[in-house]
């Protein structure tokens, strides 16, 4: 059944596509976001040195005789100390000249009293952080004012940067990976929903069309819902069919019986030879055609039942005891011996009532042709092949015809008045057929019939 | 042998119960489920012949009631039904078995017979005429001690003759019952078991007359 579905996409496929695709930028988002913090944390920690060591500069300066003083704090580049041995930059500007410093360093437009700006730039081919501050200083004659910049390179900061970002990395690595997997596990729960009701469905025998009761998320409900109603819809169907069949079996037989049994008592009184042997076709006539409607009608069962083959483990030498035993009768009225030879218990997977319907027609025709005094035997081989055959001892097939008999109405040439539909070889063949197996017909070097069912 | 016919369909169960009393057994005829309990609360019958489709619902209720109230008498189903359909719930019903319609008189007989043979256990009717005592479920014929096993149709044909001693029957109806109607089978047939019969019942009371042009009659001293 599963080819003529169009497939389209996998939920599965899907699902996990985009749930860990999230995770991906999830992992990315936060990356990013944890660098540029970490930066910001960093630069700030830079910037506050920078700033206390522009400060401690702009400490010691004072103003004597209106020149500008300043004794350089030991501790104003000490602070800047760093493990990469960061390089230091400073210039000092009184009223815009270069008092002492670096030539070249960008001196930002400061306002007086401005407590400090901060800005990055190239210096000397290195990332440098500046960080600026102004003061005035006043003094006896005109107020001073001095510009201090410091200047930092910026290796021991992004040394730190660096080992965080690959801190940050790994840890957005494992942060996907877990995604991922729980992705993958959410999946398959998901879908395993799914492909529980599946295996439910197709564990079923092809004659369980019972509700599926068992619980389901509340969004497969309506699947399962639509589910149950088809299979009840479908199990309706099916019962219609067969009530169909036993329906037109009981409306054709139950006419003839009281035909037949009122020819056969009326037989009994009637002493006139014609209209005896008229009573006596008639007989024969319904025996013929209720017969081969019963046939048919089986054989349309057997056709239904085998395309929805229902497999249960059949205990053939109980079913065949069984059979044997209901046949006994009609072969003791013929006197005909009727034996079921088995040598082991033996069990095949299989419907019961097709193969009991199969070996039925074996034994009822071997039972029609079979003469007086003779012994009909069903045997059961386990091994090499499971198999069932049913030996007669009458007069076998026909030779040239043997390749055909099981054909659908073929009668052979030699079954003189028996009475016969012709469907009882077909209907043994097609239960054979649908449990993989076949049928064999042959003849016995020591003389009669043997017909096997060969599983 | 008493029998209950549980038909719905009177022709059919008038045409079974003459054929039945032409055995020489008896038999009631109840044509609902109901009627047919009311018979057996009130007898006590050897087979119940049901018939499975009845105006007042399913053979099978009976089947099931029947056994709840604890009553072995055996029953042989009557279906029109498909045999592959039904088969297997019938037996698990409780039948002892089951003929499908239209059936051949003797393959019923044959089938009761099988089943009175499981069931009766020791306790059969016999039927004794002069020295011989016949007991037809069982296929044995007892003449002066001796044990004798008979085949299906010198049994059938001994139960025909014993059950109506000293009425002749033509060789044309005892070929219509013994044999079934696809044998094609010539009156001298019948002679074959009658001789047989001659040799089992040799010096016994009981003897089979020949009646030249007329048939056949079961006599004795």
């Amino acid at each position: 059944m599963t080819e003529d579905v169009v497939v389209l996409g996998s939920l599965r496929n899907r699902l996990v596509v985009i749930l860990t695709g999230g995770a991906a930028l999830l992992a990315i988002i936060l990356f990013l976001f944890v660098r540029g913090y970490a930066t910001l944390i960093a630069q700030q920690g830079q910037d506050s040195i920078l700033s206390a060591s522009v400060s401690s500069i702009l400490d010691a300066a004072v103003l004597r005789d209106g020149n500008v003083e300043l004794d350089f704090p030991y501790a104003s580049f000490s602070m800047l100390n760093t493990s990469a041995d960061d390089r230091v930059f400073y210039a000092i500007y009184a009223d815009d000249v270069l008092l002492s410093g670096y030539e070249g360093l960008a001196v930002p437009q400061l306002q007086a009293g401005n407590e400090g700006t901060f800005a990055s730039a190239t210096y000397d081919g290195a990332q440098i952080r500046m960080a600026s501050a102004t003061r005035t200083l006043i003094g006896a004659d005109m107020p001073r004012q001095i510009s201090v910049t410091v200047a930092q390179t910026q290796d021991a900061l992004s040394d730190t940067l660096n080992r965080i970002s690959s801190n940050v990395a790994l840890f957005g690595i494992g942060f996907f990976a877990l995604a991922t997997a729980l992705s993958f596990w959410a999946t398959s729960t998901t879908i395993g929903q799914l492909r529980r009701l599946t295996t439910a469905v197709t564990r079923r025998g092809p004659q369980d069309l019972s509700p599926f009761s068992k619980p389901v998320p509340s969004e497969m409900a309506p699947l399962v819902g639509s589910l149950n109603t088809l299979m009840l819809r479908l199990d309706h169907s099916l019962k219609q069919s067969e009530d169909f069949i036993a329906e037109a079996a009981h409306r054709v037989r139950t006419p003839l019986a009281t035909v037949r049994s009122y020819a056969e008592a009326t037989l009994q009184r009637v002493k006139n030879l014609e209209n005896r042997n008229a009573l006596r076709a008639m007989v024969r006539a319904i025996d013929e055609s209720s017969r081969a409607a019963g046939q048919l009608l089986d054989h349309a069962m057997v056709t239904f039942r085998a395309e929805n083959l229902n497999r249960e483990d059949v205990d053939l030498v109980e079913l065949l005891g069984d059979l044997v035993q209901r046949m006994t009768p009609i072969a003791e009225m013929r006197e005909v011996t009727l034996k079921l030879d088995v040598r082991e218990p033996t069990q095949m997977p299989g419907d019961p009532i097709l193969l009991q319907n199969a070996f039925r027609n074996l034994i009822d025709n071997a039972l029609k042709y079979a003469p007086s005094d003779t012994v009909i035997t069903v045997h059961v081989h386990a091994a090499p092949t499971l198999s069932v055959s049913v030996k007669d001892q009458g007069a076998g097939f026909p030779a040239d015809e043997i390749h055909k008999l099981a054909g659908r109405f073929v009668r052979g040439s030699d079954t003189r008045d028996q009475i016969g539909s012709g469907l009882g070889l077909t209907i043994a063949q097609d239960v054979a057929q649908a449990h993989g197996g076949k049928l064999i017909l042959s003849n016995r070097p020591e003389g009669g019939a043997c017909v096997t069912l060969q599983f | 042998m008493k029998y209950l016919l549980v038909e719905d369909n009177l022709e059919l169960a008038n045409a079974i119960c003459s054929r039945i009393v032409l055995d020489g057994h008896t038999v009631d005829h109840a044509a609902r489920i109901e009627d047919a309990l009311g018979f057996t609360s009130a007898e006590e019958y050897d087979l119940i012949l049901l018939d499975i489709m009845l105006p007042d619902g399913d053979g099978s209720s009976f089947l099931k009631q029947h056994r709840a109230n604890k009553n072995d008498t055996p029953i042989i189903v009557l279906t029109a039904r498909s045999e592959v359909s039904d088969r297997i719930s019938l037996l698990d019903l409780g039948a002892d078995d089951y003929v499908t319609k239209p059936f051949d008189h003797a393959e019923l007989q044959a089938r009761c017979r099988a089943v009175f043979r499981r069931k009766a256990g020791k306790s059969r009717a016999t039927i004794e005429v002069g020295d011989v005592d016949f007991d037809p479920v069982g296929g044995h014929l007892t003449v002066k001690g001796n044990v004798i096993n008979l085949r299906n149709r010198e049994l059938r044909l001994l139960e025909i003759l014993m059950n109506a001693k000293g009425q002749v029957f033509p060789k044309q109806k005892l070929v219509d019952r013994l044999f079934s109607y696809d044998d094609d089978v010539s009156e001298n047939a019948v002679e074959v078991y009658v001789g047989r019969l001659r040799r089992h019942l040799d010096g016994s009371s009981v003897q089979i007359t020949t009646l030249r042009g007329l048939g056949y009659r079961l006599d004795h001293d």
